[in-house]
């Protein structure tokens, strides 16, 4: 059954470049398989970082087990708390995932409602759109997200902040990441529209909502997934720099970039390992997300296709 | 010896999951003064052997086997001679005279810079021979028209511009692939004339590649006829126009729709090679007893008065007035009806607002002055919505483009079932699957297609499911917008056929746009002629052939390609 489907798509253009690519088939095991550790981190991890009782501050500041004074049972160490460090990553990439796919969907459905509608309404709606968008490209990502929160923390009472954090966090994300989508859905739309499939559609007399978004969108879905799986990878290095810079993720649950803050306070203390595996787990993560990325981008675009 | 010599030439491309031949053991020769002329439906190869000849196959092709000589010299896989020979000794002239020249170039330095790439002439001395050339392909004020880009020429002049490029080195060997197919009647005309001309004043050897028998017919003096990359016949084209042996030379030739005489259907030829008398009036049965019997009245239909269309851009600019005074009129003032049960031809060449003409009736565009009135009703002017919409599902349409026309997720089923389901609202899923199953009958296909996305047919095909769509509204009138000019000619006659059944069976009423007049003739009953969005003339198809009044049609008919010339 399961070899069935491999072969299907093996047979189909994009399955037989997946296969013939080494950096799309390394780099989407090693998603993959940060992906089901974050999702069963309850079974991977070997400790529960955040349940106090297995935690003891006795252990603090344990070196990586090939070090010396390292200790079996924490092989990456462990934090100032004495938390286990690979157990604290999994669950903090966990964090950094949710945050990252919201917050993406929710860029996507917006950025591509607007730009579906733009594109194929046109007219001054389309111009208002796309000028927002040219606006909030100006504005940096991270000052973009930075706005969002300060305006957040200033609406939401101090007691509600941490509780809404991930929220705020993922609005932000979001918020400034759309206008990707819309441009790239508005300019596939202006191509699609004025093909004849759609001139018929209309001659029947079906509406512009289902012309849109039955007959139209479905022809588009290729460039939006490229953007973004692209995007997803900015996403989660965006919630690594937020949590850094202390306006993401409370302590309490932390995420890659919270632990490498923590960990960037004793980096010149000597324990360089608190901070330097969430580092590289963050490096790896974004990295293979991007190439998978890089990878659906040629291998969609039949022009770049190799012969 | 011959010019140009092809001796067992194999071509094959190589896919990751099979390899097609494109051409195989093709033989041929050509000497000057000659014009050969190839044809066959598309994907027969034609213009795989014209890219051999100057090595322009694209890797995963190549040429596996065979011999190319000019003058004796062997061509292929020798790229140092080639680079030499091709623009030197051989000529090549595209189809799309809109993207064969640079369009950041002057046509002077486009000139110049083949010209002295090949021949040892100084910059002055290749300036004259340029303007020279352009004056010799009839191009007026030749020593100014050099100085100007390719998109300050029309369509035509710019191939004439191209054949300059091509003859500009001297070249003993002309390829032309589908030289007129872009190109408007009276213009194509002009082309071929002079390419005509050309061959005879410096006894050149050339190749047409083309669908049109009747270019074909006018121009060519032998004829190779190929499929599937086979060339099943060839010899001098009067012998085999008028007696055919191979069935696909027959099929080539009997589709040819008459341009001197109206036939009432197209002979269509088996691939086994007997004529096929096809009827569809048992296919009908099942769609008539679900429509109700429709009788003809006679009466009229449709009536456009005064319709007129002004595609402005208002975004780039705001004063209204300037407007009105520079804007371009795409139809200007058109009037004319439409009686139920005729079909009326609307002709033109390409921007003369035919297809313009086409959206406004089906509401895809509104005019910007003028009244339509269907069953005497007004389309636009009528604030009654609810009967706009109904009497708009009575107006469908059918596309030129089989490729772009039909949604290229959704199977073939939903395609066809889209229209039902917004028409009939409540609908039950037994009646649906039951008028998918009459449409696709009517039209000629097989229930095991509705599976299948439309991308697993090919062109005439698509045109079928294409006009089961426009069928399942229960339309009365029926827009053909040019439906059979992206067609093969035996697929056109086949679908031209298939139209005529249908309009006999369910007794519809048509709107048949095309430029094509040998078309229009056999399928119209009146025809309007149209030039730059002003109507020329309205008349009775047999009537308008045989007596043209305005001088426009005079023309039109005069300079089409007609297959009958050689006969």
């Amino acid at each position: 059954m399961i070899l069935k489907t491999i072969n299907k798509f093996y047979d189909t253009d994009i399955g037989y470049s997946f296969f013939n690519s080494k950096i799309a088939i390394i780099s989407s095991s090693i998603f993959f398989i940060i992906f089901l550790c974050s999702l069963f981190a309850g079974i991977v991890a070997p400790y529960n970082p955040f349940d106090p009782a297995s935690v003891s501050l006795m252990d603090a500041f344990t070196p990586p087990i090939w070090s010396d004074g390292g200790s079996v049972s924490f092989f990456l160490g462990t934090d100032q708390q004495g938390r286990d460090m690979f157990s604290t990553m999994i669950y903090g990439s966990r964090i950094s995932l949710i945050v990252a796919f919201a917050s993406i969907i929710f860029a996507m459905i917006l950025g591509v409602f607007l730009g579906v509608t733009a594109g194929y309404i046109g007219g001054r709606y389309e111009i208002i759109i796309m000028r927002i968008t040219d606006v909030q490209l100006t504005i940096p990502t991270i000052l973009m997200a930075l706005l969002v929160d300060g305006i957040a923390r200033a609406i939401i009472s101090r007691s509600m902040h941490d509780e809404m954090a991930i929220y705020v966090l993922i609005f932000a994300i979001g918020i400034s990441e759309w206008p990707q989508f819309a441009r790239v859905t508005r300019a596939s739309t202006l191509v699609e529209k004025n093909k004849e499939y759609v001139s018929a559609s209309r001659i029947i007399g079906l509406s512009n909502i289902i012309i849109m978004f039955k007959h139209i969108l479905p022809n588009i879905l290729r460039p939006i997934l490229v953007i973004g799986t692209i995007g997803l990878a900015l996403a989660i290095i965006t919630e690594s720099t937020l949590s850094f810079l202390g306006v993401g993720v409370p302590p309490t649950t932390p995420s890659l970039g919270t632990l490498i803050r923590f960990g960037n306070n004793f980096l010149f203390s000597g324990e360089w390992w608190i901070t330097f595996f969430p580092a590289i787990f963050l490096v790896v993560l974004a990295l293979s997300i991007n190439l998978l990325g890089d990878w659906m981008r040629d291998a969609l675009n039949p022009k770049l296709k190799k012969r | 010896m011959s010019l140009l010599e092809i001796k067992n030439l194999n071509i094959s491309y190589k896919t990751r999951k099979e390899t097609i031949v494109a051409s195989s053991n093709v033989t041929l020769t050509l000497e000057r003064g000659e014009i050969l002329g190839i044809v066959g439906e598309s994907g027969s190869g034609k213009s795989t052997i014209a890219n051999a000849i100057i090595n322009l196959i694209d890797p995963p092709g190549e040429i596996t086997s065979g011999l190319i000589k000019i003058d004796d010299i062997e061509l292929q896989n020798n790229e140092e001679i080639i680079k030499k020979i091709r623009g030197r000794k051989i000529g090549f002239v595209f189809q799309d005279p809109q993207t064969s020249l640079n369009p950041l170039f002057k046509i002077k330095d486009q000139l110049i810079e083949t010209i002295q790439t090949h021949l040892n002439l100084s910059y002055k001395e290749a300036l004259r021979k340029s303007i020279n050339l352009l004056k010799e392909v009839g191009i007026e004020n030749a020593d100014k028209r050099i100085e100007d880009y390719p998109h300050q020429f029309s369509g035509g002049m710019r191939q004439r511009v191209v054949i300059a490029l091509a003859i500009s080195c001297e070249p003993d060997l002309i390829i032309a692939d589908e030289p007129t197919t872009a190109l408007d009647v009276s213009i194509q005309f002009q082309i071929l004339e002079l390419l005509k001309e050309l061959t005879k004043k410096r006894n050149l050897g050339v190749i047409i590649i083309t669908h049109d028998m009747g270019v074909i017919a006018e121009t060519t003096n032998k004829v190779i006829v190929m499929r599937h990359g086979v060339i099943v016949e060839q010899g001098n084209t009067k012998d085999l126009l008028t007696q055919p042996k191979s069935t696909e030379a027959r099929s080539l030739v009997i589709s040819v729709p008459p341009t001197n005489k109206k036939i009432d259907r197209f002979k269509l030829i088996s691939p086994e090679g007997t004529e096929i008398t096809s009827s569809s009036a048992n296919l009908t049965k099942n769609i008539i007893k679900a429509w109700g019997v429709r009788e003809n009245t006679n009466q009229k239909l449709l009536n456009l008065s005064n319709i007129t269309k002004v595609f402005d851009d208002r975004s780039i600019s705001f004063s209204k007035k300037l407007i009105d005074e520079k804007a371009v009129k795409a139809v200007n003032d058109v009037s004319f009806e439409l009686f139920e049960g005729e079909t009326l031809g609307l002709v033109g060449e390409s921007g003369s607002g035919k297809s313009t003409i086409a959206k406004i009736i089906t509401g895809l565009v509104k005019p910007s002055a003028g009244e339509i009135e269907y069953n005497n009703f007004s389309l636009y002017n009528s604030k009654r919505k609810y009967q706009i919409t109904k009497s708009r599902g009575q107006i469908q349409m059918i596309f030129q483009d089989p490729y772009s026309s039909l949604n290229p997720r959704f199977k073939v089923k939903n395609i066809i079932a889209e229209p039902l389901k917004f028409f009939q609202k409540n609908i039950t899923r037994h009646d649906l699957d039951q008028s998918v199953f009459d449409l696709i009958d009517i039209v000629g296909m097989t229930r095991q297609s509705l599976d299948r996305y439309p991308h697993e047919f090919s062109g005439g095909q698509r045109q079928r499911i294409s006009i089961a769509r426009a069928l399942a509204t229960r339309p009365r009138l029926l827009i053909c917008d040019e439906p059979t000019s992206a067609l093969d000619v035996s697929i056109q006659a086949q679908i031209l056929n298939l139209l005529k059944d249908i309009q006999d069976e369910l007794h519809l009423t048509m709107l048949f746009i095309s430029h094509d007049l040998p078309v229009i003739r056999q399928m119209c009953n009146r025809i309007v002629v149209l030039k730059n969005g002003i109507v020329c003339e309205t008349n009775e198809t047999e009537e308008l052939f045989n007596n043209p009044t305005h001088i426009y049609t005079k023309e039109l008919i005069r300079l089409m390609p007609k297959i009958e010339s050689i006969i």
